[in-house]
């Protein structure tokens, strides 16, 4: 109960976040959310303008706070892992992925080479359909309607393509501590091959709306800008950081199921604008194009989880025959498995930046702690600073720009 | 029966029938947008209520009816009352100059397809114009609210400034004309050619100017639904909000049927002298076509920011249109 209290401002104390100016009454205190259009979900922001033009921009977060990370902590390790589908909705394989990455790191668990290409093959759908949304969501807020339609008409074949893999649209838990949950179908190889053929037409053609159009530059170019220096110390990462021409992949810097051996180019701009942001992700499409082309070539016949039976699962054809699997089935899916003492930490490159996973184990069946790094949060941090001093209507192009998922900011 | 009272009766019909059919048009509008931007958007649209959705606007006019008519705390009553209806009666009345036919017998008289040609019918129309913004201020400034304040400032700043552009653009088809009558732009058309040859920018500092008029997409500014949620008219509910939105609406027909007249000949058409009646059919393909390019516009086009939108019409639309006076005058003077 104290604790609450200690929380609860007061006016006085709220009137420190804004300028003389605010309490005077020379400018106004508009609350934009976290009801509102173009704040991706929930987010809530205090803004002081002067007219239109932002004085000052304070980010409320917190209510889509679903206690994520602490509920892992009453889970085992395997049961967790079906919290990470939901924190950023738009990645679910990528948060999935993130959190076996670091299960995996602690109790040393090897994965097997197809399950690690599945894991590329799927990062990158995710990648280009959490992109999807981005551009159909950033080009609405500047009020270009149809691109959203489109979008979210081409992500529709990247959802079926997931539900045929995991048998869920988004919450798939599809990949798992060990490797992933099944092979890959057979539908899957067309499924992928059509969408490859189809997209970049489409891209195009979004392109031919937008990249060059003179109201979207207008609205685009020298907005938002944050430079390599301030990025940093914000702690932007992702496209938005490489908007600003730094060059951090977490796919390149710390490479992850394999990224090392794939040949991709981490496409760069040096606008820091939110022109810059959108030329760096439209650029990172083709990208993904052409490691999920590469991923499939790489494809060789083999398990998808590890033989490991301590964290592995008996194959279903022992169940019928053997009494020990039966046994161990049932403790596995009760129980689940014991990990070390130790923590760990592991990034991996999420669409929205370095979505890193730290992860402590105290030697029982749950994890002891849970936090994630997730980008949305970090990025959202830059937002005040780049908005200082632009117009309302710029305001909601950055939030675009920056690609955050309330979820993600949250958890 | 004496002439006056013949003259009474069939402007009240003839304003009767005007207003139902801007009702309709207004009704049937809505639904179009929404047809196209789904067949834009690779979308049904509204397909539920009767056949390919044409009950659509009738279900959502019994719907706003029904609602609850919301008036915030701190609102003014009477202006937050008052402003719809200011924004709605000029949309309405502004087309009573405009000739939608040439004159047709019936009953044995000789009755104008058109409420009435007054001789100074373009500064009618920019008179009746200019009172709409204030609709939208008091809206604005009535409600109560931060959102709708920004959007009744951004409102009057841009209608106040487009509409210099506005009046300056029609200077040119006045001077070709040597008349203010739309009647008489008309007639003049006939003799020569349609002046949007004459004066194609005119006719575009027109249709743009024309566009920011009636706060449509890419100027949508004062309502701009991404940033102000919905501007001047976030906290109408209900009847009030439909004649915001009948508003907006009719003013679009209303700017596309002077655009018709003035630059594209009006109801001009083959065999217009012989059938009268064709001019209707006419008139109303070339309205239809100027509303459908004001839909596809919005549809496409990205929304500019309020400063580079009052910088367009202070910087590029106004030289635009003077330059465009000036050529025109001069050319008029030395060529006779």
């Amino acid at each position: 109960m104290s604790q609450v209290q200690e929380f609860a401002g007061t006016v006085e104390e709220l009137k420190t976040l804004f300028s003389d100016r605010a309490v005077s009454g020379e400018t106004m205190v508009l609350n934009l959310g976290p009801q509102h259009p173009s704040t991706h979900g929930v987010l809530r922001l205090m803004l002081e303008l002067d007219g239109e033009e932002v004085v000052r921009c304070l980010p409320d977060i917190g209510f889509l706070h679903t206690g994520i990370e602490k509920n892992m902590e009453a889970k085992t390790y395997l049961k967790a892992l079906v919290m990470t589908d939901r924190m950023d909705y738009l990645n679910p394989l990528g948060n999935n992925l993130t959190y076996c990455l670091a299960v995996e790191k602690l109790c040393g668990i090897e994965v097997p080479n197809r399950a690690q290409v599945i894991r590329v093959l799927c990062a990158e759908l995710q990648r280009i359909s959490s992109h999807l949304v981005w551009l159909g969501t950033s080009a609405m807020d500047l009020n270009a309607s149809s691109i959203l339609i489109y979008c979210f008409r081409d992500r529709e074949l990247l959802l079926d393509i997931f539900e045929l893999i995991g048998g869920q649209r988004m919450m798939t838990s599809y990949i798992r501590p060990g490797g992933v949950w099944r092979d890959l179908p057979d539908e899957f190889f067309p499924a992928v091959n059509d969408f490859l053929e189809y997209l970049p037409e489409k891209l195009a053609d979004y392109e031919r709306l937008l990249t060059r159009n003179p109201l979207f530059l207008r609205r685009t170019k020298d907005v938002g800008i944050v430079d390599a220096d301030d990025a940093l110390e914000r702690g932007l990462t992702g496209a938005s950081l490489r908007g600003s021409g730094v060059n951090y992949d977490v796919r390149r810097a710390m490479p992850y199921c394999g990224y090392e051996q794939y040949d991709f180019d981490v496409p760069l701009g040096n606008g820091c604008d939110v022109y810059s942001r959108y030329r760096v992700r439209m650029q990172e499409f083709h990208q993904s194009m052409s490691i999920i082309r590469q991923a499939i070539s790489r494809l060789e016949p083999g398990p998808v989880m590890t033989d490991d039976r301590r964290f592995a699962p008996p194959p279903r054809s022992e169940l019928g025959r053997s009494m020990e699997a039966v046994i161990h089935h049932f403790k596995y899916w009760t129980e689940g498995f014991s990990g070390p003492e130790g923590e760990v930490y592991v990034a991996t490159e999420s669409p929205r930046g370095e979505l890193g996973c730290y992860l402590v184990g105290d030697g029982g069946a749950q994890p002891a702690r849970v936090h994630f790094r997730t980008p949305s949060f970090h990025n959202l941090q830059s937002l005040p600073r780049m908005a200082e001093g632009y117009l309302v209507a710029d305001l909601v192009a950055m939030i675009g720009s920056i690609d955050i998922v309330l979820g993600d900011v949250d958890r | 029966m004496s002439p006056v009272i013949g003259i009474v009766i069939e402007a009240i019909i003839k304003s009767a029938l005007m207003v139902f059919v801007l009702a309709t048009a207004f009704a049937y509008l809505t639904l179009a947008e929404r047809k196209i931007a789904a067949f834009v958007q690779v979308r049904k649209g509204p397909n539920r209520v009767g056949p390919w959705g044409l009950m659509q606007p009738a279900a959502d006019g019994i719907k706003l009816l029904f609602k609850e008519e919301m008036v915030p705390a701190g609102a003014d009553k009477v202006l937050f009352f008052l402003a719809p209806i200011l924004t709605m009666i000029p949309a309405m009345v502004i087309m009573a100059v405009v000739p939608i036919g040439p004159d047709v017998e019936l009953f044995g008289r000789s009755i104008r397809l058109g409420i009435s040609d007054l001789n100074v019918g373009m500064l009618y129309i920019l008179s009746v114009a200019s009172v709409a913004v204030y609709g939208i201020v008091l809206a604005g400034w009535s409600s109560a609210n931060k959102y709708s304040l920004l959007g009744g400032l951004r409102a009057s700043a841009q209608m106040i400034s487009y509409e210099i552009a506005l009046g300056l653009s029609i200077i040119g088809p006045i001077i070709l004309a040597g008349t203010m009558s739309l009647q008489g732009i008309i007639t003049a058309q006939q003799q020569s050619t349609w002046y949007v040859l004459w004066q194609p920018v005119g006719a575009l500092v027109f249709f743009l100017a024309g566009l920011a008029e009636v706060n449509r997409a890419p100027f949508d500014m004062p309502e701009a639904e991404q940033e102000l949620t919905a501007g001047y008219f976030t906290e109408y509910s209900g009847m009030k909000f439909s004649l915001f939105f009948m508003g907006e609406y009719i003013k679009m027909v209303a700017v596309c049927a002077i655009a018709t007249t003035l630059f594209l000949g009006g109801y001009l058409g083959p065999y217009v002298e012989q059938l009268p009646w064709l001019g209707i059919l006419y008139f109303t393909i070339k309205t239809t076509a100027l509303l459908f390019l004001m839909i596809w516009i919005r549809l496409t086009l990205p929304r500019l920011r309020y400063d580079q939108l009052m910088a367009f019409g202070w910087k590029v639309l106004l030289p635009l249109a003077l330059a465009n006076v000036v050529v025109t005058a001069t050319a008029t003077v030395l060529l006779g």
